[in-house]
């Protein structure tokens, strides 16, 4: 199969020709689903996620997505850096969708004929045909609806994966997001006891490939078919030009900085499609984390620095004690500050003295 | 209806001729060496089975390619030879094509060429000649490849019940094969004749042609309906496959599993068509 999906990643003059091509095959033993209530969600744009319960209210049920694939030039940094993205519904990463274990995630992926390339989408969270990417390839002109039972709870990575050098060549164009499948009864600690989130957010995070001219400035290509023979010498060389969240140097940062309040409890998803990365928080921890996101094991408690393996996404729980500007980052401190990857939040509160005082200001040192 | 990309593209090749222009701008580089164009054969006119390119479904599932009666209704002249690096170097020198990506230079098949690469020779041959040179369809090709064409590697009928069936036969059928990887391109001729006298086909230089990637519906033993996607072109060789039009290097671009292509390269047609025939064609629109 890959043989031919290998190929189609074209570009150029799509013909938007003649009649439709029949939907996607529907793949069966399809009656019990057939019964299930269904529901449909509207994705929103990360760093936020769709209203959805903690704990699932009734049985399970069918839960419906749709995004649209854009393929359009988008800058990654202040300088105006250009990366040919290409995205999931417009954003990268593209949205988290959350649904409860033993759900059915049922998406529609649209690719307009305003694109160039054919995609596809690779649900880690999905058991079979390469994680959907088999049952999902559309040229541009297509759509295709795929339906997975969400069968583990967790945080789990989803990409595009149409066959060969393109796979990550279209991963490091932005084509990554996650699934959240929370587990029926909601979230627990290491000790079982149920816990709540008041604010979740979710990051996702990219390195970036953008080839540089004679000078060493950022190249720009009129489209992404152009950029792929100098992007992937530069992919082989495994050092990204930039690491950054949301898409972006800067995207959770100031304006967009996320937001919390002392003793609000929020859970932070942070994807890594290709890449390991070692989120920190800046003067707080993470109370529960699960590494691997993956909620049937306890989470970790107290911790530091945590790991996200690349081709995965974690879940870090906290509850803020403190107001202030924290930043939130990839403990590569070069990859933070060099290269992007940093986030801020921004909690307001009271202070509390016995967590920390400044007992001294500074002062010429004493003799 | 027989799958005829001509019909299928009728509507769009009038507006691309407009928007893109036709001749490549070759003009005023007239200083270059003498261009020379290797040695044809022509094929007479014929009939023959033709399992078609593209993806198939049948009541929503993957089918088979069908394998539809065809007709070459003019003679066809083609290149005996793939370019060679040394005629494709000429187009370099006159600033019409991109420097290939190629192993070798001099007298073997020019490798490391796309599918745009290969068109931007074609129409600086043309410009250069004053005649039609152009890439084969996938039709003319197989033609051209007579007992040597294989078409893709089946996947079955398999079992509309459960997709992975399919999947597991086309990898084992290709695994089957056992291709080993032979990347160094040879001389011309070293791959022999077909019984048509042309050379090289299906040796480890994998080629070009015009026609478009496609998903198409079937209805009955036909093509009901059909969803190109120009921006993918049909490559032919040991096997048939499918390659994105800048894509340089078969191996990056191939196959996942046993055989990818070890090398792009390409031969041409020459063509008595007239001129909308042949611009039409040249721009890949069938
Ligand atoms: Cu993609």
């Amino acid at each position: 199969m890959l043989t031919r999906r290998e190929a189609l990643l074209g570009s150029v003059l799509t013909a938007a020709a003649v009649a439709t091509l029949g939907s996607a095959p529907v793949m069966a033993a399809a009656k019990d689903v057939a019964g299930l209530p269904r529901e449909k969600v509207t994705l929103v744009a990360p760093p936020f996620v769709h209203a959805h319960d903690q704990v699932a209210k009734g049985g399970p049920k069918v839960v419906e997505f749709t995004m649209k694939i854009e393929e359009k030039p988008m800058d990654i940094d202040a300088d105006g850096t250009q990366l040919n993205a290409m995205t999931y519904n417009g954003s990268i990463p593209g949205p988290l969708m959350v649904v409860h274990e033993g759900d059915y995630l049922e998406l529609t992926l649209i690719n307009p004929d305003t694109n160039t390339l054919a995609h596809n989408i690779d649900f880690h969270a999905a058991t079979g045909a390469l994680g959907g990417g088999g049952l999902t390839l559309v040229n541009p002109g297509e759509q295709v609806t795929l339906r997975f039972k969400a069968t583990r709870p967790g945080t789990f990575v989803y990409h595009c994966a149409p066959g060969g050098a393109m796979i990550p060549w279209h991963v490091v164009s932005g084509m990554s997001g996650a699934v959240m499948v929370l587990p029926r009864d909601g979230l627990k600690d290491d000790k079982g006891k149920p816990v709540h989130y008041d604010r979740i957010y979710y990051i996702g995070e990219n390195d970036f490939y953008i080839p540089r001219d004679e000078q060493g400035k950022f190249k720009k290509y009129d489209s992404a078919g152009d950029n792929y023979d100098d992007t992937v010498k530069v992919m082989r060389g495994l050092i990204p030009t930039h690491v950054v969240f949301n898409g972006k140097a800067g995207s959770l940062t100031g304006q967009n900085a996320m937001k919390a309040k002392v003793g609000e409890t929020v859970l932070i998803v942070h994807s890594q499609a290709n890449r390991d990365t070692r989120p920190h928080l800046i003067g707080g921890h993470g109370d529960f984390v699960w590494e691997g996101g993956k909620f049937a094991n306890p989470p970790a408690k107290d911790m530091e620095t945590w790991f996200i393996r690349g081709g995965s996404a974690g879940a870090a729980l906290y509850t803020f004690r403190q107001p202030g500007v924290y930043a939130y980052v990839n403990h590569n401190l070069i990859e933070a500050v060099e290269l992007g990857a940093t986030a801020h939040f921004t909690v307001d509160g009271s202070w509390d003295d016995d967590l920390m005082m400044q007992v001294e200001p500074p002062k010429a040192i004493a003799s | 209806m027989s799958f005829d990309p001509v019909f299928t593209f009728g509507t769009i090749a009038a507006a691309a001729l407009i928007g893109l222009g036709v001749s490549h701008a070759v003009d005023g580089s007239q200083s270059g060496a003498p261009v020379a164009v290797g040695e044809l054969v022509v094929l007479a006119p014929g009939s023959f089975n033709h399992s078609q390119p593209g993806e198939f479904l049948k009541d929503n599932h993957p089918a088979p390619a069908p394998v539809l009666k065809e007709t070459i209704d003019t003679p066809l002249e083609i290149m005996k030879f793939q370019v060679s690096a040394t005629d494709y170097d000429r187009c370099v020198s006159d600033g019409a094509c991109k420097a290939a990506d190629s192993r070798r230079a001099g007298n073997v098949p020019a490798t490391g060429v796309s599918f745009t690469d290969a068109q931007a020779y074609a129409n600086w041959l043309s410009a250069r000649t004053g005649e039609t040179w152009r890439l084969p369809t996938d039709l003319e090709w197989a033609y051209a490849a007579g007992e040597r064409f294989r078409a893709d590697i089946e996947a079955g009928e398999g079992d509309p019940a459960d997709p992975a069936r399919r999947w597991l036969t086309q990898y084992r059928n290709e695994v089957a094969l056992g291709r080993k990887s032979d990347p160094e391109p040879r001389a011309p001729g070293s791959f022999g004749l077909n019984s048509k006298g042309v050379a090289d086909i299906a040796g480890n230089v994998w080629e070009w042609t015009s026609t478009c990637y496609a998903h198409a519906t079937m209805s009955g033993g036909g093509i009901a309906s059909s969803i190109s996607n120009c921006g993918v072109h049909v490559v032919e060789g040991f096997h048939r496959t499918y390659m994105s039009n800048f894509i340089r290097d078969g191996k990056s671009g191939g196959c996942a599993v046993g055989t990818p292509p070890d090398n792009l390269g390409f031969r041409l047609v020459h063509d008595h068509g007239g001129f909308l025939q042949a611009a039409v064609r040249r721009l890949g629109l069938i």
